[in-house]
């Protein structure tokens, strides 16, 4: 396995700017996710780290020697795609040894190889099987099995969850990370799936419009997004935006938002009057009769162990997460309250997070090492 | 607006039994969602109340008339398919509008105007009527075809996954809308998933569907706190519920029978061991964002709960684990009061 290492990589077609400027290291073992709508240049990252695609310019080194120009095959990495296609006619054991006969390695090695992979897969008990009457669970399996088998430098997947079934799909991202855990395979996947991106990476890159938005750990990223693209895209409800005016001075702990004042984390660089928001998690909002900030109900989801709650204010929809024990009618009036330590604040034309004492030392943009 | 009844259907395609014996009334202005993974006979069962399939045995009652041999166009359902269909050549308008132009409604163009204008308010397209079809996001054309259902005031309206095409976000606000529609018009409703929040946030009642038969039917309430046996259980709840043997666990006595204790988040009392005594260990304190997992080991079985987003717990740690009004199952997974 190795480390990969991207320096100023950019795609154009035509007019049109794919990637821009990438720069992002994935260290040796480490599960990667680049996470973003369609269109955002994650898949042609991909394809140019797979050698799929050539980059109009940058640099792409695969364990210290540098792959950019070299051909898809000559890279030793394994490429799973959305589509699983095994070969019907053959047993489980012929299509993981496949590649394996491929590059004309003895039979006895091949053996032994796929047998280690199918334990480490739990379809040992399947090898002598026809993969036409498998399960789709297995059929995943074989088909990761056979990229695995190579031992190549590294993994590439573009969405190889996409099309599956929700519940099928929570336990295929289990076993995707648990396998990651056993055998610490340098993995670089595409998702446009917040779930699967929190759930499974070491790193996170967040991407819009050919950019990387925020690289960091999912934790991070989820905590202390650095642009409002990336408060909105991840979280479900994504996190919620309340409109504020004035100033911002540095040392200052307090901000109005609705004529409310609000505690927030302490601000650390000064900016002249503009447009504001407020960045609140629905799970950092609680309801509180002595508020200031004030709704009515419009909609409570149930979920069981909590419910999500949309209150209408005078600045739009709030969603909150509360428990679901909690008694609640539509169009009854509330007060918000929010966990002040957990905000996050952005200016509103650039869409950048205001540096506070909560983001300190949480990387910014795209740069990374 | 009517009462859907569907009394002992069947349906079988070769060997596959599809949908088996099923039995269930769609109150008039009730929002019925089955739940199932696919091939539990949801789609299906859609098909057969519009009059797509024939049933083999069993009757389709619309409003105390039995339709069950009718053609679909006779039947008065208004049918949303998982893929926006929309006519690419029109605007959103005439798109809205088509259902109206029948020969047979004999609507007048401003009769015509006023309910299309209604409904694409309803759906908030409104601001892109004159927009071509194919030049919307996703979710604006999935909400002109949730629309172009509504225009007309069909008997019911049956979904088929009309969300499950969009992406995250979009599908989390047209399930707020979707409900909200439906309450506001008061509409019947049969609408299939395998999506097991948009049952639980959109429905009055669930069905929970299984290889064809209906397992169970109530609020999500209901279904989520008082499941009927194993299999329900376990198609609801993030994360899914904790399976464990009876005796798993000291100092519990479960009722005479019990093989099987099901445990949720809220079923479970974990704290930090103090004085020496434990029941097992934190594995690994999962942050997915919104909602944070505590996976632990007691005995030989792993469990999954949610916890706090600023928890205390951390990998290694010794905890105690108490249950409080657990589900009971038998050994042939039915549920057993506590």
């Amino acid at each position: 396995m190795a480390e990969i290492r991207v320096q100023n990589l950019r795609k154009e077609f035509g007019s049109f700017v794919a990637v821009q400027d990438s720069n992002f290291v994935v260290n040796d073992g480490e599960f990667f996710v680049m996470l973003g709508p369609s269109g955002c240049g994650k898949t042609t990252t991909l394809r140019m780290i797979a050698g799929l695609e050539l980059p109009t310019g940058g640099k792409i080194l695969l364990g210290g020697e540098e792959v950019t120009m070299l051909r898809a095959r000559e890279r030793d990495i394994a490429f799973v795609f959305q589509l699983f296609a095994l070969y019907p006619h053959m047993n489980v054991r012929k299509n993981m040894g496949f590649p394996l006969l491929a590059q004309g390695m003895p039979k006895a090695e091949i053996k032994s190889r796929v047998e280690e992979t199918a334990k480490l897969l739990r379809i040992d008990h399947l090898l002598d099987r026809p993969v036409s009457g498998l399960a789709g669970g297995d059929r995943q399996r074989v088909a990761l099995g056979r990229a695995i088998v190579r031992r190549p430098k590294c993994f590439l997947m573009d969405e190889p969850l996409g099309t599956l079934d929700a519940e099928f799909r929570d336990l295929m991202v289990h076993e995707l990370r648990e396998l990651h855990n056993r055998i610490h395979a340098t993995t670089v996947y595409v998702t446009h799936d917040q779930h699967e991106a929190m759930a499974m990476a070491d790193k996170i890159a967040v991407m819009n419009h050919g950019v990387i938005e925020q690289f960091g750990t999912p934790r991070e990223i989820y905590d202390h997004p650095a642009t409002m693209f990336v408060a909105d895209f991840i979280g479900s409800p994504p996190m919620n935006f309340l409109k504020f005016g004035g100033g911002l001075q540095k040392g200052a702990k307090e901000i109005v938002v609705q004529g409310a004042a609000v505690t927030v984390p302490e601000i650390h660089e000064d900016f002249a009057p503009a447009d504001f928001a407020l960045g609140v998690r629905p799970e950092h909002i609680r309801f509180d009769d002595n508020s200031r900030l004030r709704g009515s109900i419009y909609g409570t989801e149930y979920l069981g162990t909590t419910q999500i709650v949309a209150v209408e204010t005078a600045d739009g929809m709030v969603k909150a997460r509360v428990p679901a024990d909690i008694r609640l009618s539509v169009g009854e009036p509330v007060g918000l309250a929010f966990n002040g330590a957990r905000l996050s604040l952005f200016e509103q034309a650039s869409g950048r997070a205001v540096r506070t004492n909560a983001r300190e030392g949480v990387q910014k943009g795209a740069a990374h090492g | 607006m009517a009462d859907v009844s569907l009394r002992g259907v069947s349906k079988a395609f070769g060997d596959t039994q599809a949908v088996d014996d099923l039995t269930l009334t769609i109150k008039d202005g009730e929002f019925v969602v089955l739940l199932g993974p696919t091939g539990a006979g949801k789609t299906t069962t859609l098909r057969l109340v519009a009059g797509l399939e024939r049933p083999d045995h069993g009757s389709i009652v619309i409003d105390g008339r039995d339709v069950t041999r009718l053609e679909p166009a006779s039947r008065d359902v208004a049918f949303v398919f998982q893929q926006y269909s929309l006519y690419p050549h029109l605007t959103v308008y005439e798109n809205l509008a088509f259902p109206l132009r029948s020969p047979a409604r004999k609507w007048s163009e401003d009769d015509i105007k006023r309910r299309v204008l209604e409904v694409a308010k309803l759906v908030r397209i409104d601001h892109k009527l004159e927009n071509r079809s194919t030049r919307l996001s996703g979710g604006e054309m999935q909400r002109v075809a949730i629309g172009r259902a509504l225009v007309r005031k069909p008997a019911i309206y049956l979904m088929d996954e009309p969300l499950s095409s969009l992406d995250a976000k979009l599908r989390g606000d047209l399930r707020l809308e979707l409900k909200r529609i439906q309450a506001e018009l008061f509409s019947t409703m049969l609408y299939v998933t395998h999506d097991q929040i948009e049952a639980m946030t959109m429905a009055d009642r669930i069905g929970i569907l299984a290889e064809g038969r209906l397992v169970q039917i109530g609020t999500p309430k209901e279904i989520y706190t008082e499941p009927a046996n194993l299999h329900v259980a376990a198609r609801l709840g993030q994360p899914a519920i904790n399976l464990l043997p009876a005796d798993l666990l000291p100092e519990t006595a479960p009722p005479a029978g019990t093989k099987t204790i099901g445990a949720r988040t809220e079923h479970l009392t974990i704290r930090k061991a103090v004085n020496g005594h434990s029941d097992g260990t934190v594995d690994w304190v999962e942050h997915l964002g919104d909602q944070n997992h505590l996976h632990l080991t007691v005995g030989s079985r792993k469990l999954v709960t949610l916890t706090d987003p600023d928890t205390l717990f951390e990998k290694g740690d010794r905890v105690t684990v108490r249950l409080k009004a657990p589900l009971y199952f038998d050994g042939a997974g039915n549920r057993i009061a506590g």
